[in-house]
């Protein structure tokens, strides 16, 4: 999280936050009063204390709180921002190397003469992947997760900040390549897009379901690669909505660009969804 | 290894609650765990010990309670039980499953000092 502020723990650094202090303004309005500034090291004296006789009487504390309450209000915050500024937010989660990076520079291409377009790249290391976004032309923000192996909606928030997006931009958060935990960890976006490549197996669906259960769309990526894999894609297909009966699902080549149109064509209507709040007939995933 | 993350945030809903409540240290933790929540367990007991060390909660034990998976079967117009998010209906045989429960990890109470 955030080192600059000394928001949270963990170890999570933001591109850019070394060089300013930046503050949490409306839409943005997680406090840092109560949270995570009272990360109080002295509440470990309690222990010692606790040893003095009578003091060790203890007594039940209801809580009936959800682990992820913290993040889930952070997600909160966030939607309410994207919902205020008609920004669609879509959370890519896929394995390392299935295409996400090069789907979404070729997204941006795409979109980018008529949308504002943003990136938010989570990996553990490195500001390659937003280095390859800003080449592409949109504007984009690295988070390094360090040993974290998710991004969560709290850094989101801050990165959101960075940007500072346009009215009806599009942002797309590249996820850490992890199939397993993204899953839980809830962003603030309009959908989650799992991206599958036909050199994973088609049976990814099944062992990895958290994930194609959270997400409401699929891609079947790399399609020009069929002809030389052993890959069962009507297999692929049902064992993901086995999982998840709503999902769509859109095959295509990130590289080829054949199936690009479909995508481009869902992140439109969804554009609209976003920029007007409103449903598009006939669109119901 | 998210379940260190977990743990994070379990310890900042414990900090909360310790300044709201007013105790300086935790004895039990019990936490109910979705069937389906990306939880596991020795996984869960082992980062807990961790990220507890040195702070109000050192020491402190942890029990998890499970929760079964329920699902809404609409072709049968009621809740069942399932083991695995892959499964069908177990009494027709329908993979249009609605999740109802099992996917909570909810810390339920505290005993604390
Ligand atoms: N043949 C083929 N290769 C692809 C396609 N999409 C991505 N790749 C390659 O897969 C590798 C990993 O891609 P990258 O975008 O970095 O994956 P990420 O880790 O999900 O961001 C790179 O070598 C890409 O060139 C595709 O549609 N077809
Ligand atoms: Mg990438
Ligand atoms: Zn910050
Ligand atoms: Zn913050
Ligand atoms: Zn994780
Ligand atoms: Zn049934």
């Amino acid at each position: 999280m955030c080192t600059v502020c000394g928001c949270g723990e963990g170890e999570a650094t933001i591109e850019g936050h070394e060089h300013h202090h930046h503050h949490h303004e409306e839409g943005h309005s997680h406090s840092h009063a109560d949270g995570h500034g009272d990360h109080n090291h002295d509440y470990g004296q309690g222990a010692a204390r606790a040893h003095a006789p009578g003091l060790s009487q203890t007594r039940m504390v209801q809580i009936e709180q959800d682990i992820l309450s913290k993040n889930n209000q952070y997600a909160d915050a966030n939607r309410r921002y994207f919902s205020e500024h008609g920004i669609l937010s879509l959370n890519l989660v896929s394995s390392p190397g299935s295409g996400k990076t090069t789907l979404l520079t070729a997204t941006v291409l795409a979109l980018l003469d008529q949308t504002p377009v943003a990136v938010i790249e989570g990996d553990q290391q490195t500001a390659l992947d937003a280095d390859r976004i800003r080449k592409s032309g949109a504007r984009a923000v690295q988070i390094n997760t360090g040993k974290g192996c998710h991004l969560d909606a709290h850094m989101v928030g801050h990165a959101v900040q960075d940007l500072k997006l346009q009215h009806g931009s599009a942002l797309f958060i590249e996820n850490v390549g992890n199939l397993v935990c993204p899953a839980a960890f809830d962003l603030g976006e309009a959908a989650k897009v799992v991206i599958l490549s036909v050199t994973e197996g088609a049976d990814k669906p099944l062992k990895y379901p958290d994930m194609f259960h959270a997400a409401s769309l699929m891609i079947l990526n790399k399609i020009d690669l069929l002809p030389y894999v052993d890959f069962d894609v009507a297999a692929c297909c049902d064992y993901a909505r086995r999982i998840n009966p709503g999902i769509r699902i859109i095959q295509l080549s990130a590289t080829t660009g054949e199936g690009m149109e479909t995508w481009l064509g869902w992140i439109r209507a969804h554009l609209e969804i976003a920029k007007t709040g409103v449903n598009v007939p006939g669109e119901n995933s | 290894m998210h379940e260190i993350s977990l743990c994070e945030s379990l310890l900042k809903v414990i900090e909360d609650s310790a300044s709201q409540q007013n105790f300086s240290q935790v004895k039990t933790v019990w936490l109910e765990l979705g069937r389906f929540s990306c939880v596991e367990p020795d996984a869960m007991r082992f980062s807990f010990d961790v990220v507890m060390k040195g702070t109000l909660a050192d020491g402190a034990r942890l029990e998890l309670l499970e929760l079964p998976a329920r699902v809404w079967c609409s072709k049968c117009l009621k809740d069942v039980e399932i083991q695995q998010r892959y499964d069908a209906c177990p009494s027709c045989g329908d993979y249009r499953l609605q999740i109802s429960g099992g996917e909570e990890m909810r810390i339920k109470e505290l005993e604390v000092v």
